[in-house]
């Protein structure tokens, strides 16, 4: 897993409450048997037309969305199943970091085993972010895990909580299998009692 | 000796270790596998070298992406495969089951079904274990009083190398459903108006435990149903306590227990249930006296009504996020504020999934069927949840009454539910569908879905357009 530690970019943004992971990546695409090749299918209905051209209304295909690290949503974001196709297609596109008010739980869990770094802010940030984003597209935000801050440029920065295990996960890049395997022992003794 | 709730009596006996500020290291009683979500974690254990450390605790099956019709319709015909990757994908499951050693219910197996039908018709869900499985619907065998929930790719990996996963401990939130439904009124109809009432992110963070008269008196099937649709409310996982409705269920069932060991499960199995006087973090109270079957007309389980009711007005919403939600939804469906959805046309109609495939789902809608045709301008599809939901529904001959009516009689899969089988709508099209899930493009890119009870479907097939199903009982 890639190291997380401090992200400084421009952001996407997508005003949505409860976007699903069906509409992250619809079930069509999910008859792969690898991860890669994802990023192209990202939101994949509302970033096409029928035609199979882009669509040019949709925030993924701004000249200002490309490059853009942080993806800014509604809350509830990741709701519906349990597809980790979901976060291997945000991270496929590029994205590494996701800011909105709430995660689904399955969701949350499966975009940090990525690299993604779900941050929960409040309502009023919410709204304000989005608003400083939409009339100036081209600010970089600074997502510093190790501080746990967000800065937005010309405002007082924003703490964001993370539990200290999966903060440590991200900060080393360590993959938690690694974790659960050097727990052999515990596991074959709680065995033994079955 | 504090009292303890159901979740917490299941949680503390599976806690195999808890290092401080880390998550509880919990052990995994039963594994389901399905062919969508699993490929990328075999390949994850064959790049580290890794078994599947107890194939033992470990079932799998195909059920998304499986063919429900043969090409030429024929009985022993060529099953007809979405695509060559979908094959490939189906064919993949094959191999991992046989090179890790795997039970698998597969495309020739008698039992082979949707993953959360098979798993308590074959006597693997039993109270009291920790169930997990590459897929969020896994909540449906907490009917049982197990403690099922989905996990991802990466944790169907961790799974299969350790028997454990990762876990925080969630919050637990009692679920009251009180009063008794009246007729033609379903636990699909409870746990639409429960998601209404909540939202569908009321319940991140919690595990529910359902309880109350109205679900005391629910068959297991209907209970599935009920914890089935807990995660569109966004919760970890759904629990009822396991009663003489369940022994009885499971009693004589392939992998129930038996002889002795059955006495000494129901023995552990009835100390399951919630201590007098143990505390839960939140409670939700539903009243379901004055229930009527409900439908949806948006694009998430959130987003329903009554069969009586009216459209809401996004306008009336409390803030701009669910106004703007609210228009996007009624856009999508080609709805408008105001509407009642009575009468609205219905193009095809969909009996089946994890939610309402089972037999008792099908002996609902055929009860409306029989002696009935479906409308000309309506295509219907009755697809069971399981080989044996089949051939018992054929035993009982509701194959003939579904055909009779002009019904296409599938094989068993996840179908329509999700769309990856080939079985799916074309833009624009309308569905009434006993599914989960009303998404956007859920059904087929461009398709729009309204979720109700097999009851409702059945009448709105006969109907051709959405309508009350309680008028067909009675007559
Ligand atoms: S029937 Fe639908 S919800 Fe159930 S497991 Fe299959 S795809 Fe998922």
């Amino acid at each position: 897993m890639n190291q997380f530690t401090i992200l400084k970019s421009r952001a996407v943004v997508l005003p949505v409450d409860n976007i699903d992971t069906d509409q992250i990546i619809p079930a069509r695409f999910l008859k792969v048997t690898d991860k890669i090749g994802l990023g192209e299918k990202l939101f994949s209905d509302w970033r096409y037309l029928p035609d199979g051209s882009a669509n040019p209304d949709f925030v993924l295909n701004k000249p200002e969305s490309q490059g853009a690290a942080i993806l800014v949503a509604g809350d509830n974001f990741g709701c519906g199943s349990s597809r980790e196709h979901a976060p291997w297609a945000l991270a496929g596109f590029g994205f590494r970091a996701l800011i909105s008010t709430s995660f689904a739980d399955i969701f949350r869990n499966n975009a940090l085993k990525n690299g993604l770094l779900p941050v929960v802010v409040g309502a009023d940030s919410y709204r304000k972010l989005i608003k400083k984003l939409e009339s100036e597209p081209q600010t970089e935000l600074t997502i510093d895990l190790p501080e746990q801050t967000l800065h937005v440029p010309g405002e007082a920065s924003i703490h964001f909580s993370i539990d200290a295990f999966s903060k440590t996960c991200l900060l080393n890049g360590v993959d938690e299998l690694g974790y659960l395997l050097g727990l052999e022992d515990q596991i074959s003794a709680y065995e033994k009692n079955l | 000796m504090t009292p303890k709730t159901l979740f917490r009596k299941i949680w503390d006996r599976h806690v195999v270790t808890q290092q401080p500020d880390s998550p509880a290291v919990l052990y995994v009683d039963l594994h389901l596998v399905h062919e969508v979500t699993s490929p990328q974690a075999f390949s994850g254990l064959r790049a580290r070298n890794l078994k599947v450390r107890r194939p033992d605790k470990t079932v799998a099956t195909i059920d998304h992406g499986v063919p429900t019709r043969t090409e030429d319709g024929s009985k022993n015909g060529r099953l007809a495969f979405a695509d060559e990757m979908s094959l490939r994908q189906i064919r993949q499951m094959e191999e991992n089951c046989a090179e890790f050693g795997i039970r698998l219910y597969g495309l020739e197996s008698e039992n082979q079904g949707i993953v959360h039908v098979i798993g308590p018709e074959l006597g693997f869900t039993q109270p009291g274990m920790t169930i997990v499985c590459g897929d969020s619907h896994t909540a449906t065998h907490g009917a049982f009083g197990a403690l099922a929930f989905g996990i991802g790719s990466s944790e169907v990996e961790h799974v299969l190398a350790t028997q454990c996963l990762l876990q925080w401990q969630p919050k637990t939130c009692a679920v009251n459903i009180e009063g008794r439904l009246s007729p033609g009124v379903t636990s699909k109809d409870v746990i639409l108006a429960l998601i209404r009432q909540i939202g569908v992110g009321g319940g991140v963070g919690y595990v529910f435990e359902y309880r109350g008269p109205a679900v005391q008196v629910m068959t297991m099937e209907e209970r599935m149903t009920l914890c089935n649709m807990t995660i569109e409310a966004g919760a970890r996982a759904g629990l009822i306590a396991p009663d003489e409705n369940t022994f009885d269920y499971l009693y004589g069932r392939e992998f129930s227990p038996k002889g002795e060991q059955w006495e000494r499960s129901i023995a552990h199995w009835k100390k399951l249930a919630t201590d007098e006087g143990a505390t839960f973090d939140h409670e939700i109270t539903l009243k379901v006296s004055d229930l009527e079957p409900m439908v949806t007309f948006g694009t998430n389980p959130a987003m329903s009504i009554p069969i009586g009711g009216r459209i809401p007005d996004p306008d009336a919403a409390d803030d701009e996020a669910q106004k703007s939600g609210l228009r996007k939804a009624l856009d999508y469906m080609g709805l408008t504020p105001g509407q009642s959805l009575a009468d609205h046309p219905v193009d095809v109609v969909f009996i089946g999934s994890c939610t309402n495939g089972r037999i008792s789902d099908l002996r609902l809608a055929a009860s409306l069927l029989r002696g009935r045709k479906v409308s000309p301008k309506t295509r219907l599809l009755v697809v069971p949840g399981s080989n044996q939901v089949k051939r018992q529904a054929e035993a009982e001959g509701l194959d003939r009454v579904f055909k009779d009516a002009g019904a296409e009689w599938r094989e068993a899969g996840c179908s329509m539910c999700i769309a990856m089988n080939g079985d799916q709508l074309e833009p624009g099209e309308y569905a009434v569908s006993t599914s989960n899930r009303n998404f956007e493009g859920r059904q087929g890119k461009g398709g729009r879905t309204f979720l109700a009870s097999p009851l409702t479907a059945a009448a709105a097939a006969i109907a051709g357009k959405i309508t009350d199903p309680r008028p067909f009982m009675q007559s």
